[in-house]
């Protein structure tokens, strides 16, 4: 499918430029790709490839190392379940059961209209809210089976403030010309910051 | 303040209670994550008292502190600073807000609720250690965290608290926010770095054990995790004097945890470090208010679920980790997850090994094998699928993961007395022993109900079991160590 679109190309380059080296914005330039695509394309790793000066095999070998990068389409709304302990302790099978009987897709799997597909996740840092759901890494808290039928109706009807599958972040760094310091690669800075005194500077 | 023991809407899980407040003082406000209510709260005049003075005498107050990290390992951070080899530069500050050891949730909440806290925080560690670089490493799974953290960067660039010539100052430094994509083992230090690097979030070889003198780019490199900074602030403000004025002389201060599972109120308590016990924050009613529904404690999870179990046998410890080690296990992340009478102990334990199998990177066999071994024998012990042998083979595995003798606690009921923390390892770095703690856990303190779950071995069938082949087995008993 596509490589980065043209506003999303000079934001990558935004990104790049905060970095020593090109290569470390690789996982935000493919959170940025698949803010665009909702998943991870081919195309779009090439691209990557080119921005960062690295292969197109580098790209996905980063890319697959991590779980949120998608190479295929999922559905609007990734449904998180956790099942770590402190969820487990409270009822997380029994919410992982119901979702996949409301949904009527198994774990893994995709509803037939594209709207949700629902994963087992582990710990999301919510453990005192069990059991605890993300709905595209957005949390919710000790979640019944009524309020997790009340979720999806909310989602079906567009209740939820909730951004399709890719976004994350709906906030941008942005780092004004006039007050960065500026990404030097490694290599060329030879001495300390220059706002160090001379003293301190061993 | 809020009167003790209040559940505050906008901070799920967070609740007040009258322990000094040094993280979470902000937390009563609403719109708490503002600059507008960080200026309005005496934000960023720890920066500005640290420009006040030369960067050495900043790290020498921080150091007199004794900040343990409260990452998990509770280094102090002052004498981690300086570990940094003299006059080699670039140097940089990797910021670990990865935050994802099952039962720890605290730095999310310091990360949406006072985003500027811990921005200072780094303007002050960046200043002491004379670098102009910093990275805020965000866990990828937390959309709101990212958000608010990204809000309050741009606004305090306006500002002039970061970036270029620090309020007038001269100090300049640049705070790079930066999102990770799901792993678990990103937490390590040395794999953070490798994921912000661009790669994949394996750890390095050790040594070197800190990437103080070998980090980021191969250049010296301080990673500290976000409660650990968020700390700095009142240090500077108030001296290291009055943070050790609060706790005991080795663990000073105080300490976010959070305490999940069977509990009447689970909850992120800010409690004061080295003194609170486990049996304070299990049962008086500032804190959690006793086991849900009046019930007995059967066992605790002290410090995330890396760490050994305790049962109701140590519930008057200390968070004081000189006297945790030595009983079997560790505080690592300030997590403490509970279970009652009426918990399924090896399904809990599966819980937690089933999370690292999962998150083993592959880096290093015995983790990769033995994690995968581990979960599946224990799930179809847990299914009623065991036979006793398995019960060895788990032991034995785990033994190939922590040759030796494995961390536990004591336990007057079984006439056990405790083996100290920590373990040897055969892996580079803890996802592994990560996996057998558990298992080694509730097989040491629950055997019961582990042969209650296993039918007799069927002596014709050698193949009753999934045992790898080609791998010499010696079967060992039950009780640890023998």
């Amino acid at each position: 499918m596509s490589r980065l679109n043209a506003g999303n190309e000079m934001l990558a380059r935004e990104i790049i430029a905060r970095y020593p080296l090109p290569k470390s914005a690789l996982i935000p330039l493919l959170h940025l790709a698949q803010e665009q695509d909702g998943h991870i394309t081919n195309d779009a790793m090439e691209h990557l490839a080119e921005l960062v000066g690295v292969t197109p095999a580098e790209v996905l070998g980063t890319c697959s190392f991590y779980e949120m990068f998608k190479l295929a389409p999922t559905g609007r709304y990734l449904v998180n379940i956790c099942g770590t302990m402190s969820c487990q302790l409270l009822g997380a099978d029994e919410l992982l059961h119901h979702a996949e009987h409301v949904l009527g897709v198994a774990v893994g799997g995709t509803t037939d209209d594209g709207r949700f597909t629902l994963e087992k996740a582990e710990c999301q840092a919510a453990c005192t809210e069990a059991p605890c759901l993300q709905v595209n890494y957005r949390h919710e808290y000790r979640v019944t089976p009524s309020d997790f039928d009340r979720l999806v109706a909310d989602l079906r009807s567009g209740a939820r403030d909730i951004p399709e599958h890719g976004t994350l972040s709906r906030v941008r760094q942005h780092i004004p010309a006039n007050r960065s310091v500026g990404a030097v690669p490694p290599q060329q800075v030879t001495g300390p910051p220059e706002w160090l005194p001379t003293e301190e500077a061993k | 303040m809020s009167p003790a023991g209040t559940a505050l809407p906008h901070a799920p899980g967070f609740i007040a209670n009258d322990t000094p407040r040094i993280v979470t003082s902000r937390f009563e406000y609403e719109d708490s994550y503002t600059l507008e209510r960080y200026l309005a709260t005496g934000g960023y005049e720890g920066i500005r008292a640290a420009l006040g003075r030369p960067p050495a005498e900043v790290h020498g107050e921080v150091r007199d502190a004794t900040v343990l990290g409260r990452g998990g390992a509770g280094f102090p951070a002052g004498v981690k600073w300086g570990f940094m080899p003299p006059n080699v530069w670039p140097r940089y500050l990797v910021v670990n807000g990865d935050e994802s050891e099952p039962g720890t949730y605290k730095d999310r909440l310091l990360m949406e609720r006072d985003p500027h806290q811990l921005i200072e925080g780094c303007l002050i560690a960046c200043y002491a250690v004379g670098l102009s670089r910093c990275f805020l490493y965000i866990r990828g799974e937390m959309a709101l965290a990212q958000e608010r953290v990204a809000k309050a960067l741009n606004d305090a660039y306006a500002a002039g608290y970061v970036g270029r010539n620090v309020l007038g100052s001269g100090f300049s430094v640049d705070i790079v926010l930066h999102w990770g994509a799901g792993a678990y083992v990103v937490g390590e230090e040395t794999a953070l770095i490798e994921s912000l690097e661009g790669n994949r979030g394996m750890p390095r070889l050790k040594p070197p054990y800190f990437p103080a003198a070998i980090g980021l780019y191969g250049k010296p490199t301080i990673v500290n995790n976000v409660e650990t900074l968020a700390n700095l602030p009142w240090i500077l403000n108030n001296g290291a004097a009055a943070y050790k004025a609060i706790g005991t002389e080795t663990s000073p201060g105080t300490r976010m945890v959070a305490v999940s599972g069977h509990v009447e109120r689970p909850g992120v308590y800010e409690i004061i470090n080295g003194t609170t016990t486990f049996r304070d924050l299990l049962y008086n009613d500032e804190y959690c208010g006793g086991i849900r529904g009046g019930r007995a404690l059967k066992a605790f999870v002290p410090g995330g679920g890396s760490a050994p179990w305790f049962t109701p046998d140590q519930l008057d410890l200390p968070f004081e980790g000189s006297q945790i080690g030595p009983q079997g296990s560790m505080l690592g992340s300030g997590a403490v997850m509970v279970m009652d009478e009426t918990t399924d102990i090896p399904k809990a334990a599966l819980s937690l090994t089933r999370f690292y199998a999962h998150e083993s990177c592959g880096k290093c066999v015995p983790c990769r094998e033995g994690g995968t071994w581990l979960e599946r024998i224990l799930s179809r012990v847990v299914d009623g699928n065991g036979t006793r042998r398995d019960l060895d083979l788990l032991l034995e595995v785990g033994a190939s993961i922590c040759p030796g003798d494995f961390p536990h606690a004591s336990n007057e009921r079984l006439g056990l007395s405790a083996s100290p923390f920590p373990y040897q390892m055969t892996t580079i770095c803890f996802v592994g022993p990560s996996a057998f703690a558990p298992v080694h856990s509730a097989l040491t303190l629950f055997p019961e109900e582990f042969e209650a779950r296993v039918r007799d071995d069927d002596p014709s069938d050698d193949a009753s079991t999934d045992r790898p082949k080609g791998v010499p087995v010696e079967l060992k008993g039950l009780t640890h160590g023998g």
